[in-house]
């Protein structure tokens, strides 16, 4: 609800376009909201000590040394500066004008910043093993939530992404233990995928069933599918079915021994590689082709889009598909990358986890990738902490990303606003 | 105009679809066919043939996923052309005795002596359909109302931790300590729900994102309660888990204490009661139906289309909050862990879908998920079937069902018969388009 055109009378062939702009004071609240917590938290309620922060590993070229930060001072100064850029915010707003995004960013940084410095008061905090396992646990998150873009943004709700993260899994766990190729495993993924988005688009395009019903159902088909075959099949033959080939991390040269970005971008998987380009791809494709413009036309208004001769059932169906290759991708790194064997429902959760980061990232690849960047970082700081000893429970660590995101979609960090006709089915 | 006009026509379409009222099911009146015909077209088209349909489909691609997992069946299968006998009768076995053990497991089992022991099962089936028809009535509410309610975990969590709570820390006398117990555990499921309910209704947030985050905060903020000394851990435990209930809390148990059945039963059938007057004879349920027919039509007809948003998020909580009060109060008494809810709340939303979303579909939807569910654990003991097949045959039954012309294509059934006609219309409609 931050600006709204509104179209005053039209008279004869000028049309007269009145802006009118509407503050929004959401943001200027939830930055002083947050400002004061860490004032209240941080300073007053401040620990005192000093904290550590690593900023190398010993794999680096350049050798950075450890950062010494008195814990209290160095809080203090912070919640000032979060003060600050809170004061700024409603001063943009109190004169009529935007906030701009970089000053939330950079909000967003000061107090994880602070929140850091604050929890591991006389402590070391690892920031390269604490980025390193943020993308590791962000990787199906990205794929998953590339696929709802996809989808959403051609007009098919995809609740079912869970459920092809745990196909594309399963799928890669077998065929990759049988034919000893963790690449048939990952094509094997794609596949699987693919076929629980075709039952998601059969029963969604042809035969008109409510999307997020089936979606559900999916999710649960599968889980019951996988875990059936799992006790069943795949644990009494376990080295021939359930062993599956991992991966292993390719250091890129030069790029590798970056400090900090080195170790965190270019020392993982060749999933995490590809997941860079599939990022690019579906960015640049949905934005400046052919298919993208056809795509979003379809999400939007596809009354519009057939009557220019765009086929909208059938583009729906085959990116749907294609969302749910996305996904199953995504899925085999559970099994590939990280985990190194299958067991039963071990998606955990993370299909729904990537939904909520296509919602968090307004149906926009690149914003949805920074959403599940974002869950997969507190994901990890709450384990990183709980080696060290926060003072927060783990719990409230593991429950903010949630919390986060019923802000977001309820409206305080952005208006987010889904494609007009997600989730209605095409009738001609 | 025009496209407020066809956003109107596909709501309701589409709230048609997840409600429950069949308007195909009418007869065609310039139908050419005999009475007899048109009588007989209407029995097989009708919805209860569909779900029962739906039922035999998912039980035979059941039985498929059973033989051919079947290491018997698999032997077999390397010599079927020299003794094909063998592999038919491997594959009767495997599936005839997973099918009779789930029979046996739900409702009656022949091979315990007299009749009292034989139909001991069929009270484990009502014990396990009482909290899934509370959490089905629940969504099912939801769906009337045009709102998905996915939040079941954390309402159920909620309910149960409050009511727990009261169960295990107060000391009240018989009958008010249960009716305190349960009172706090419908209200904080009611409260759950409500959040979502509200944030819907002011915000326009979408309630399947709200609830499943919800979710979320929920299992972690309960977790932490158990896990926590003081609040709702048991004391002198490190366990993530509360101290049992006290007798006074606990629900009596209705035909003594060889049969698992206990008197949220009685309760629940209460509750269906209670929601089918809701929605069919009170002033608020003809309201939430109305939104959920047409959100559109339903503010132009004067109705505060977000305050019922609210309202039915509340009486959504409620019902699935009450879901986990039976869990603490009536099936686990010995004290709960995180995992109380046990998959309840999702598995409600595949009994509202096939109950069809209406009071009493939802209660023989709820007895029906029960019994595989009793069926289940038994089938898994005597043969060694995973559960997770019940969870297949479930899934199943539910997309048959919300896909009726598959179901009908299926088994060759007559198409209704004002969507046939309706249908070859729409088929002449788009050869005219491609002749053109």
């Amino acid at each position: 609800m931050s600006t709204s055109v509104a179209t005053s009378s039209t008279s004869g062939s000028k049309v007269a376009l009145e802006k009118t702009v509407v503050k929004s004071w959401k943001t200027p609240i939830a930055l002083g909201f947050f400002a004061l917590v860490s004032v209240v938290l941080f300073g007053v309620f401040g620990r005192s000590g000093v904290t550590q922060f690593r900023v190398s590993t010993s794999a680096d070229l350049i050798q950075i040394p450890d950062m010494f930060v008195p814990s209290d001072l160095t809080c203090w100064v912070l919640a000032i500066v979060m003060v600050a850029l809170a004061a700024f915010a409603a001063w943009r707003v109190k004169v009529a004008a935007k906030v701009p995004l970089w000053l939330t960013i950079v909000f967003a940084i000061v107090f994880v910043f602070a929140f850091l410095t604050w929890a591991a008061a006389g402590a070391l905090i690892p920031i390269p093993g604490l980025l390193i396992g943020a993308v590791s646990l962000s990787v199906p998150l990205i794929f998953g939530a590339l696929s709802g873009v996809i989808c959403e943004r051609t007009g098919v709700v995809n609740i079912a992404i869970e459920g092809q993260l745990l196909a594309g899994a399963f799928t890669s766990a077998i065929v990759a233990s049988v034919t000893k190729q963790p690449f048939a495993g990952l094509i094997a993924a794609m596949v699987a995928g693919m076929l629980v988005s075709f039952v998601l688009a059969a029963f969604a395009i042809k035969y008109l069933v409510d999307q997020i019903i089936v979606g559900v159902v999916l999710n649960v088909l599968v889980s019951g599918l996988t875990g059936f075959l799992f006790s069943k099949v795949l644990s009494p033959n376990e080295q021939l079915l359930n062993h599956p080939p991992r991966f292993d991390r390719i250091d890129i040269p030069v790029l590798g021994q970056i400090p900090i970005i080195g170790p965190v971008l270019f020392n993982q998987t060749i999933i995490v590689y590809i997941m860079y380009l599939t990022i690019a791809v579906v960015a640049f494709a949905l934005f400046r082709t052919r298919w993208g413009l056809r795509t979003r036309s379809i999400g939007e208004y596809p009354q519009a889009a057939d009557t220019v001769g765009i086929k909208v059932n059938t583009t729906r169906f085959w990116n749907v598909s294609l969302g749910g290759a996305i996904a199953g991708f995504g899925g085999a790194y559970f099994t590939l990358g990280s985990v190194g064997l299958f067991t039963k429902d071990m998606t955990a959760g993370a299909g729904f986890i990537a939904l909520a980061a296509v919602i968090f990232g307004r149906w926009d690849p690149i914003r949805a990738t920074l959403a599940g960047l974002l869950f997969g970082f507190a994901t990890n700081l709450q384990s990183v902490l709980g080696v060290i000893g926060s003072p927060v429970p783990s719990q409230f660590m593991l429950m903010l990303p949630y919390v986060v995101t019923i802000f977001a979609v309820a409206g305080l960090v952005g208006m987010s606003r889904p494609p007009a006709a997600d989730g209605k089915p095409y009738i001609k | 105009m025009t496209t407020k006009k066809q956003k109107m026509v596909e709501n309701a379409k589409s709230s048609k679809k997840a409600g429950s009222t069949d308007v195909a099911t009418e007869p065609n009146v310039g139908q050419t066919d005999s009475r007899w015909t048109g009588a007989f077209r209407e029995i097989l088209s009708g919805s209860a043939v569909m779900s029962v349909m739906a039922v035999v489909a998912s039980i035979i691609i059941g039985g498929i996923l059973i033989a051919v997992t079947d290491s018997r069946v698999q032997e077999t299968a390397g010599y079927f052309f020299a003794r094909p006998g063998d592999m038919l009768q491997a594959i009767w076995e495997s599936v005839s005795g997973a099918y009779s053990s789930l029979f046996q497991g739900a409702i009656y089992n022949f091979r315990r002596p007299g009749f009292l022991n034989g139909i001991k099962p069929l009270a484990e089936t009502l014990s396990f359909a009482t909290p899934l028809i509370a959490a089905g009535l629940g969504v099912a509410l939801g769906f009337r109302a045009g709102l998905f309610n996915i939040g079941g975990r954390g309402q159920m969590l909620f309910g149960a931790a409050a009511a727990g709570w009261v169960g295990f820390s107060f000391d009240l006398p018989y009958g008010i300590h249960l009716v305190v117990a349960l009172i706090a555990g419908i209200a904080a499921g009611a409260l759950w729900g409500g959040i979502a309910g509200y944030l819907k209704a002011k915000t326009g947030a979408h309630e399947v994102i709200t609830t499943i985050m919800l979710n979320y905060v929920a299992f972690y903020f309960v977790y932490w309660m158990l896990s926590t000394p003081g609040m709702l851990q048991a004391p002198g435990s490190n366990n993530p888990k509360t101290p049992g209930m006290k007798d006074t809390a606990i629900l009596p148990q209705l035909f003594g204490p060889n049969f698992q059945l206990h008197a949220g039963f009685l309760i629940v059938v209460a509750a269906t009661v209670f929601v089918w007057w809701l929605l069919n004879r009170s002033s608020l349920g003809f309201q939430f139906r109305a939104v959920g027919f047409n959100p559109h039509a339903a503010k132009t007809a004067g109705m505060n289309v977000n305050r019922m948003y609210f309202y039915v998020m509340l009486y959504s909580g409620a019902l699935v909050g009450l879901a986990g009060v039976i869990q603490v109060l009536g099936t686990v008494t010995t004290g709960f862990s995180s995992g109380i809810d046990a998959g309840i709340g999702f598995d409600a939303i595949t009994v509202a879908l096939l109950g069809r979303s209406k009071p009493w579909g939802v209660f023989a939807a709820g007895l029906l998920f029960g019994a595989f569910k009793a069926g289940g654990f038994s089938m898994q003991a005597a043969q060694g079937i995973p559960i997770d097949i019940v969870l297949v045959v479930q899934s199943m039954i539910v997309l048959f069902i919300a896909a009726p012309p598959l179901v009908r294509a299926m088994f060759r059934l007559p198409k209704p018969s004002l969507e046939a006609t309706a249908g070859a219309s729409n088929v002449q409609g788009r050869k005219a388009v491609v002749s053109k």
